[in-house]
């Protein structure tokens, strides 16, 4: 590894900024996370970042290094030997200040998801098998990586058209909860926009907890709206066999 | 959803990567196989080799309906391969740049509609040409079958075994389509029984999760060996090879 | 007053966003009470989210023997006995009932093939008794407390600091905190205030703790008038990471252990041995610290100064099932292969037993209307925490202190006023480090806060250390006075180091007073001149208290537990352990 690496950082706030270059010396096993705190302490104590556990736990670390969205403090210094590190904030959101953005968008949607509703008293009966799916979506760390990725929001801006796949996988979480009774079929057709998806899978290649975004929750969402809006005969055949 | 970009930051293209690498080489096979087909269509007539039959022209009954023969039945597969859940995102990266890559600046940034609106909301139908595709694939299988019937009884040439590996390509591109695994079990909320053995469509959601995950593999191998198929029986209708018997 | 400040009113202000934030506030909203939760972070990003081993309750899905009696037994004897026996009672009597009302608000809890809640084993729980979710069961929980304040009225503002809290008469009144993002400030008035900020771990090096623990609540409360209790109590978790520099502290489940691992010196003998032959690597937490820190001093460390972990006689399809998150953890941090090769751990900081003291049914504290609960308090884990404990005490004192304040709220006619002139005052000292000349950097003056720590009030103490440390932090606290920061407002990392440095020094006094009153071992507190535990010192506890802006520190009885909850330690065994027809 190199003594010296250096990184070039976006600084900047709402009305612009570009990225600024500093020169650090490595240390074994260094993650992003690392060089931008040696750079907080040594030459901008008020270059800001967003971060909590330094574990990739909490997801708060999200921005894009080199043009990929990853986890700063799960990204090696190591893994770009011979380049330069860029690190800029994410693209989607609007930036608040050098690599931190404005995520708010993504509270107002999760917020507006019906919450579950369930069909009985705990404690439930339930089996592994039952929860596997469930707990895949559950793991999500809420880093928003998928949802800065996601073209429908980060090149059309259709933020008022369709919630992203962060909240698909929140939808599809509790449709698949065997002891849940609420249907949110209508809003993934109408406001939640499960239709701008054009499973182009980028969301599920960036996802930092590897959840298959699209083929374990969106596309079977896809699947339940056309049961219910594409599929009358299905629907008639599945109406008599209850 | 014409808002303004609210961001001022821009966005930084991928260092290094190849990126552009795959949506090319999917729309020059696509587009290539595309050619082929349509070549197909308008200036031959017949995929008929003895007991052999291009998967293109099957099946040959078409119950005094006139079209042109390889338009027949071709429709079919063909949609049902374009509203796939796996070739729709090759198509919309490698045609539609809706994004060429992750990350990667769209050239066309105005009027993104999804698949909600015409006419990519057909692709909500996929299910329907799987059960058309099902019918279709009833007679590949018994085009396979014939093939190891010669004149003179029973027998195996090197179009029967490239004849059956197509149509097991295509049962298997079939069967780990997304739509069938929620068709079978996906779609249910609950997969144990009241005694917490597992239900039957949770068995069998289980198997096609596992195999549906290569389906994208299956996508492109079953789309070149139908291809492959083609060629073959249509090498031999011009003589220009000749057929090989093993027995 | 300042250029552009908001001001809000509620009946009840929750400061702190993790799962006892949050549980407080959601038994606050259900009551009726308008509440508002602050936490320094994003919502359901608090510290709370990185717990991974498990929730402690007695549902005894496994193990049907279980019962809360045994949750009890176990809990006083791991915190030897200086717990607060009422506390530790309701909490174990409640947590199951708390546990499956997350079940009920949509968490999706591991399953046993019964189709119950699985729970697992843990070090000095007498059964199975840890609820989880794979390794990230601290998430489960504050995603699904995060989702049901969704559904209830409460007004959560996100990246905002506490800095002050303000009393009228005595009474709270409210709160000061100023936005991370810009820099502006809110007031926030209420009838009643609930702390639940967490512990204070960042005042030490070598830490598992997320950034935010650097004990703001705590710290607040005490400058308003309320008391510390057991602050010389700071657990050592025995298996951090050491090695590369960067994850040092990083935490390495106990679960390596409950699988299997085994615990290694230089020299490859299996030193537990020495120390604890019956229980071994899974012997209680402070035994194993302890253990480790004995070998390293004694030369027998690895090259970075732990011991070994080996779990690779396991099998990597095995291990790669029941530890995938300590797998990938190694694999990506420090290109180590866990399956293949042992590693290097050693003691990392884990988690403050001390904290504010509190009433054990309302979580009241001795200011009236201020009411804590979580790590920020005390009294529930005495001389050494429980692993698993932490996650259901603050479900069940997080529901107690939001009920506690809307008691209090119903029970206190009218609104407490806040002082102009203190609001102004306070504007004034948060700003000032924009203005000073030649202040000091804060990340300098953290960095030796917990220089002074690991040296001073580290895994094992003496007097002369000790004193030794106070008068260095007491220097320190002097030149903490003048701190200065460059730049604007506007999401100021090193701005926002100075309040948590203000913080941690307060703290850090009393963890370091509280060390040099309590002349024995016990628990978390090793002292290397008073090796023994002592009769005298288990009947009290230290309380500290703000004087005149001097720290005072003082004695209080341990309460005395009624005669058949002391039967319970006089079975011979656990409770429960009998009809179990399981061996201790
Ligand atoms: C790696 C790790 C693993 C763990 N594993 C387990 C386990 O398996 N089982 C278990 O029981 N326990 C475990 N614990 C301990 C447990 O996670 C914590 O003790 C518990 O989560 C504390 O919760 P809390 O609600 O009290 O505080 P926290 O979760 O720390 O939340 C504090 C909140 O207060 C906010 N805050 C702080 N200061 C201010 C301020 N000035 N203004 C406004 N808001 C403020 C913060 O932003 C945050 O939202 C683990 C801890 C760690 C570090
Ligand atoms: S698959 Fe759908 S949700 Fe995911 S990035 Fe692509 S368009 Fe967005
Ligand atoms: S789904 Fe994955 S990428 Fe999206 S927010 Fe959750 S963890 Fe992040
Ligand atoms: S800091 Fe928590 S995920 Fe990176
Ligand atoms: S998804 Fe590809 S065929 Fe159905």
């Amino acid at each position: 590894m190199p003594e010296e690496i250096t990184l070039s950082v976006f600084r900047g706030d709402r009305s612009g900024g570009q990225e600024q270059e500093y020169k650090i010396p490595a240390t074994t096993g260094m993650v992003v996370l690392d060089a931008l705190h040696y750079i907080q302490a040594h030459d901008a104590p008020d270059l800001a970042v967003r971060w909590n556990c330094k574990a990739a736990h909490c997801g708060s670390c999200s921005a894009e290094i080199n043009g990929s969205g990853k986890l700063l403090c799960k990204t090696r210094v190591d893994d770009y030997v011979g380049e330069v590190i860029h690190v800029r904030p994410m693209h989607t959101f609007p930036v608040i200040k050098d690599l931190v953005t404005d995520v708010s968008w993504n509270y107002e949607k999760l917020r507006q998801i019906p919450a579950f509703q369930p069909a009985a008293k705990a404690p439930f009966t339930l089996q592994q098998r039952d929860v596997d799916r469930i707990q895949e979506f559950r793991d999500c760390i809420e880093c928003f990586l998928c949802q800065n990725v996601c073209h429908v929001l980060r090149e059309h801006n259709a933020k008022d058209a369709y919630w992203g796949p962060r909240m698909m996988i929140r939808i599809a979480e509790l449709e698949m909860h065997p002891f849940d009774t609420g249907d949110r079929i209508d809003l993934l057709k109408g406001a939640a926009g499960v239709g701008y998806c054009n499973i182009t899978k980028c969301c599920t290649v960036v996802c930092p907890q590897g959840i298959n975004i699209t083929d374990n929750g969106i596309i079977p969402l896809k699947e339940r709206v056309a049961d219910k809006y594409f599929d009358p005969l299905g629907g008639l055949v599945r109406k008599m066999h209850k | 959803m014409a808002q303004p970009a609210e961001t001022v930051q821009g966005s930084k293209p991928k260092s290094g990567s190849a990126w552009w690498v795959e949506p090319y080489l999917t729309v020059l096979a696509l587009g290539l196989f595309g050619v082929y087909s349509l070549w197909l269509v308008f200036f031959q007539h017949t995929g008929q080799f003895h007991n052999y039959l291009s998967p293109f022209f099957s099946p040959t009954e078409s119950w005094g309906i006139k079209v042109l023969p390889a338009l027949w039945v071709l429709w079919v597969p063909l949609l049902f391969r374009a509203t796939c859940y796996y070739y729709r995102k090759e198509i919309y990266r490698g045609f539609f740049h809706d994004p060429m890559a992750c990350g990667i600046p769209e050239s066309r940034r105005k009027f993104y509609f999804g698949e909600t609106r015409f006419p990519f909301i057909w692709t909500n139908l996929h299910r329907w040409f799987w059960y058309l595709a099902l019918i279709v694939l009833i007679f590949l299988w018994i085009d396979a079958i014939k093939a190891f019937i010669f004149p003179n009884g029973f027998g195996v040439g090197l179009g029967s075994i490239i004849m059956l590996v197509n149509v097991l390509l295509l049962t298997a591109y079939s069967f780990t389509c997304h739509a069938f695994r929620h068709l079978i079990g996906g779609g249910s909320q609950k997969f144990s029984c009241a005694d917490g053995s597992p239900t039957t469509r949770y068995k069998l959601w289980n198997k096609v999760s596992y195999w549906n995950e290569r389906h994208g593999l299956f996508a492109w191998v079953s789309m070149f060996s139908v291809w492959f198929t083609d060629v073959y029986i249509r090498l031999l209708i011009y003589g220009v090879i000749h057929p090989v018997r093993f027995f | 007053m300042s250029d552009n400040m908001e001001s809000h009113a509620y009946d009840i202000l929750v400061i702190g966003s993790g799962g006892a934030g949050l549980r407080a506030a959601i038994a606050a909203a259900e009551a009726g009470a308008t509440v508002a939760v602050l936490g320094k972070s994003l919502l359901g990003k608090a510290h709370t989210v990185m717990a991974e081993g498990g929730v402690a309750a007695s549902l005894g899905n496994l193990d049907p023997a279980d019962g809360w009696e045994t949750h009890f037994y176990d809990t006083m004897r791991s915190g030897h006995f200086i717990n607060n026996y009422k506390t530790v009672e309701v909490f174990a009597k409640e947590a199951p009932e708390r546990v499956l009302e997350l079940e009920y608000w949509g968490a999706v809890f591991d399953r046993t093939p019964e189709g119950k809640i699985m729970q697992r084993p843990f070090g000095a729980h007498t059964f199975r008794r840890l609820c989880h979710v794979g390794d990230r069961t601290g998430k489960e929980l504050i995603r699904t407390l995060e989702q049901k304040i969704f559904t209830v009225n409460v007004d959560v503002f996100q990246e905002i600091t506490a800095t002050k809290l303000f009393t009228d008469n005595g009474r709270v009144a409210g709160a000061i905190a100023y936005y991370r993002e810009d820099g502006h400030f809110a007031l926030f008035s209420a009838k009643a205030v609930v702390i639940a900020t967490g512990g204070w771990g960042k005042s030490y090096k070598v830490t598992s703790n997320s950034w935010e623990s650097t004990g703001d609540g705590a710290a607040l409360a005490f400058e308003a008038g309320a008391e510390l209790i057991d602050m010389e109590m700071v657990q050592f978790h025995p298996t951090g990471m050491v090695w590369p520099p960067g994850v040092r502290g990083v935490l390495v489940t106990e679960g390596v252990r409950g699988e299997g691992g085994l615990l290694r010196n230089s020299e490859g003998e299996r030193f537990m041995e020495k120390y604890d032959p019956q229980r071994m690597e899974l012997s209680s937490r402070d035994v194993v610290s302890r253990s480790i820190y004995k070998e390293v001093q004694a030369g027998r460390g690895t090259p970075h100064g732990g011991a070994w972990l080996d779990i690779t006689h396991r099998g990597p399809a095995y291990i790669k099932r029941k530890l995938p998150g300590m797998y990938e953890q190694f694999m990506a941090l420090a290109d180590v292969d866990i399956t293949k090769t042992k590693f290097e751990v050693g003691p990392t900081i884990h988690y403050t037993m001390g904290g504010l003291k509190v009433d054990p049914l309302s979580c009241a504290t001795n200011v009236p209307g201020l009411f804590a609960a979580g790590e920020c308090a005390a009294g529930l884990h005495g001389a050494n925490r429980l692993g698993g404990n932490s996650l259901s005490d603050i479900l069940v004192f997080g529901k107690r202190a939001g009920d506690g304040a809307v008691e209090f709220v119903k029970g206190h006619e009218g609104t407490p006023k806040i002082d102009d002139s203190e609001v102004q005052a306070e504007i004034d000292r948060v700003l000032r480090p924009f203005s000073s000349e030649n202040g000091e950097n804060p990340y300098a003056l953290h960095e030796q806060l917990q220089e002074i720590m690991a040296t001073h009030a580290g895994i094992s103490r003496t007097g002369p250390d000790l004193e030794q440390g106070l008068q260095k932090l007491l220097e320190l606290k002097e030149r903490a006075r003048n701190m200065a920061v460059p730049g604007s407002r506007v999401f100021n990392p090193g701005w926002h180091t100075v309040q948590d440095v203000h913080n941690m020094i307060t703290l850090c006094e009393a963890i370091i007073r509280g060390a040099i009153e309590r002349k024995e071992s016990r628990g978390a507190q090793w002292r290397l001149d008073h090796p023994d535990e002592l009769e005298e010192y288990g009947k009290i506890n230290f309380v500290h208290k703000l004087e005149d802006g001097e720290v005072k520190t003082y004695t209080s009885p341990v309460p005395e537990m009624p005669a058949e909850l002391k039967e319970l330690f006089n079975l011979g065994a656990a409770p429960g352990i009998a009809k179990s027809g399981k061996k201790e």
